[in-house]
């Protein structure tokens, strides 16, 4: 007999801040005597990560977030014994200071449209019997039993699935090229490094729902007609090779994997290969060299990778989020999927929100939501009532959006003409005290590091535009400057082999475009408005200061003074703007001279 | 474990497995079990492990909840049916021996034990 549970407490976003929580509960359950009744269940990242570890408990839908193995026993009282809501424990919507008991009432989920994340959180990613339960392979036996590989690619080109890793081919049309291509072996190989560093849907993914992958996985090699695949992941996601593992182990136990699948006369294997991860080791060729065993190093794509890629055969290579889609198309029909989205970007995109926003996170929601959608409905708006200044979205090679772009609808082709590309997902905001110049030096930095060195663009222009960047901040730039910038970033752009090469010049090109005012401030009057830039800024405090000496106490220099309930004063030779005073002041007191 | 040999076979497991997850999926039937210390004290454990068991012999998804003291300490255990948008029925003085019955009429057929009824609330 099943077990009959009459509560599943799914854990989610634990990433390693509460290694006790989990035998807490477990432990407290079983000592309470619910051992049969209640489940607990660790389940993938729900993508409220910032305020993990969080829990559902179902069927009641009740969700707390930040629950420590201290809140256990209360908890377990409350709501497992006498079915009530531990109303601290709650959700706080950070706009109005509201709490949220239930998890579908919460704006961050409710104003999400689930296609790759359908899962994540809600089931056990270790677990191939959940996976069966909630409809996993069920587009795998459609496809087998009922449709032709020229169906199933006809279904996925009618669907306008583009390649989520970022560039979004359509993935019908690299399929149908991959079964065109001649050659008696073909491979699969999927792309499990996002590249994006800090981005973590990909990884998220591969954690909370490996099946999903594996299953869009087989249908690609069906339609493909491929009989091997490679499962490509960089070393440092360590759960998403323990799971994948173990969702490839079982599926070759259950038959889904193998020969003969589901008795329908069709091979398919696949085997993980592991990498290590860099920028540029997401880029489909960068792959399939690190698949060999070769560094990964991007190559030149005027022979297509589905004519020679693996071991020069024809290799469809897909990303992990676009495979797993693929299930959802099968069994909900590529006009349902169309129907999603924008006219050339249909569905749903995951987008991964960090900098100054409330809820960090990732998100799923429908092509074509704008950026004031994402930052003020679902991303709870900006902390400490800042200011918003610009969305960065593509990752560190992607551009920034100003204000006056907050209502365009974003997708692949808008983005991409705004000057910045939608890239993985990855998406940073900017308050008012985040200098632009400075950011864009950040990336940067990154960038020339991870530049691979091949062509002379990149390696060599890359490091100049991070010494005009780095002159800008220390107030030394000239006007010169900018337009040597300007010209090398374009080179840059028209001249590279890659895509990091090519994306690169994008965030000073974006920021040059729609914030050039900011530079000009760096140059001309030698001034930092945000306030970042230790060079050329001066903290002072204005009228609004109440003397509440909250700075005062605050201040790591002890350079500020004054009475208390009288105006208080900055010794400037003590100060070293680490700006501390001004996040601390309520009263918006400490401006930027 | 066997292996999956066609898609009847992998529809088949589907819906076995499908009710180990129900506290999940979305089900019509909600079962609400007093769980106070009145309710606990009369036996309410008992009864809502009986309903565990019997939904599960019958294969009937719905879902189990747990709710604190309604007031009516005297009439514990207490046991709430709600189908759809149905009114809210509840039982009172439920025993683990009275579950078979309130499931296979109430929930089975569609009947509510009249006799056991100590309250309805609008659904």
């Amino acid at each position: 007999m099943a077990e009959q549970y009459r509560a599943d407490v799914l854990v989610s976003c634990l990433h390693d801040r509460a290694p006790d929580l989990l035998p807490a509960l477990q432990k407290e359950v079983e000592q309470r005597g619910l051992a049969g009744e209640v489940r607990v269940v660790e389940a993938g990242c729900r993508g409220f990560c910032s305020l993990g570890p969080v829990l559902l408990i179902e069927p009641e839908g009740t969700f707390y977030v930040g629950v420590q193995a201290a809140d256990v026993p209360e908890l377990v009282e409350e709501t497992l014994v006498k079915g009530r809501v531990v109303e601290r424990l709650t959700y706080r919507e950070p706009t109005t200071r509201k709490r949220i008991p239930r998890y579908e009432d919460i704006p961050f989920h409710r104003q999400q449209q689930r296609i790759v994340l359908r899962h994540c959180g809600l089931i056990n990613p270790t677990s191939i019997e959940e996976y069966i339960a909630v409809g996993g392979y069920q587009a795998l036996g459609k496809v087998l039993s009922e449709m032709t590989p020229e169906q199933v690619i006809e279904e996925v080109k009618k669907s306008g699935l583009r390649g989520r890793g970022g560039a979004g081919f359509p993935t019908g049309r690299k399929w149908e090229a991959a079964r065109k291509a001649r050659g008696d072996i073909k491979y699969i190989v999927v792309n499990g490094d996002e590249g994006d560093p800090n981005c973590f849907m990909d990884r998220a993914l591969m954690e909370a729902d490996p099946h999903s992958i594996l299953e869009g996985a087989i249908i690609a090699a069906y339609a493909v007609g491929a009989h091997h695949g490679f499962f490509y992941i960089p070393f440092e996601h360590t759960l998403s090779v323990k799971n994948v593992r173990t969702a490839i182990e079982q599926a070759r136990e259950y038959g889904l994997l193998g020969n003969d699948i589901l008795g329908s006369g069709f091979d398919f294997d696949v085997e993980i290969r592991i990498g290590a991860h860099c920028f540029v080791g997401g880029e489909s060729t960068a792959v399939m060299a690190a698949v060999e065993g070769r560094a990964s190093e991007p190559r030149s794509k005027y022979v297509h990778t589905t004519e020679k890629g693996v071991y020069n055969r024809p290799s469809c290579l897909n990303n992990v989020k676009t495979l797993s889609i693929v299930p959802e198309i099968i069994l909900r029909g590529a006009d349902w999927y169309a129907s999603i989205g924008t006219e050339k970007s249909k569905g749903t995109t995951v987008f991964s929100l960090a900098g100054k926003i409330n809820n960090v996170g990732l998100v799923e929601v429908p092509m074509g939501i704008t950026p004031r959608e994402l930052v003020f409905d679902i991303g709870g708006g900006i902390p400490a009532k800042r200011k918003f200044k610009a969305l960065q979205i593509g990752g560190p090679s992607g551009g920034f959006l100003p204000e006056s772009l907050m209502d365009m609808p974003m997708d692949y082709e808008t983005l991409d003409q705004a000057g910045a590309m939608m890239g993985t997902g990855g998406v940073i905001i900017a308050d008012d005290h985040t200098c632009l110049i400075d950011t864009v030096k950040y990336f940067l930095e990154f960038l020339q590091e991870e530049s691979c060195g091949k062509c002379t663009p990149c390696r060599e222009g890359l490091p100049i535009m991070h010494a005009i960047l780095t002159r800008f901040t220390k107030g030394e730039g000239s006007v010169a400057d900018l337009e040597v910038l300007e010209s090398l970033a374009r080179s840059i752009k028209v001249t590279s082999l890659c895509g990091l090469g090519k994306s690169a010049p994008n965030p000073v090109l974006s920021t040059l475009r729609y914030f050039r005012d900011e530079y000009l401030a760096h140059i001309e009057q030698k001034k930092c408005p945000a306030g970042v830039c230790k060079a050329l800024v001066t903290f002072v405090i204005n009228d609004n200061c109440t003397g509440c000496a909250a700075c005062v106490r605050k201040c790591p220099q002890n350079a500020i003074s004054g009475e208390l309930k009288q105006p208080h004063t900055i010794d400037q030779s003590l100060c070293i703007k680490c700006g501390v005073c001004r996040d601390t002041c309520k009263f918006d007191a400490i401006s930027v001279a | 474990m066997p292996k999956i040999t066609n898609l009847a076979e992998l529809q088949q497991l589907r819906q076995q497995l499908q009710r180990d997850i129900k506290a999940r999926t979305d089900t019509t039937t909600t079962i609400t079990v007093g769980m106070g210390t009145c309710g606990i004290a009369a036996g309410a454990r008992e009864v809502m492990h009986a309903i565990l068991a019997e939904l599960d012999r019958r294969g009937i998804l719905a879902h189990v909840t747990t709710v604190g003291c309604i007031g009516m300490c005297s009439k514990e255990p207490l046991v709430d049916i709600q189908q759809g948008n149905e009114p809210r029925v509840t039982y009172g003085n439920v025993k683990p021996d009275m579950v078979p019955r309130l499931i296979q009429e109430h929930i089975v057929e569609g009947h509510v034990v009249d006799e056991w009824v100590v309250g309805r609330v609008a659904g």
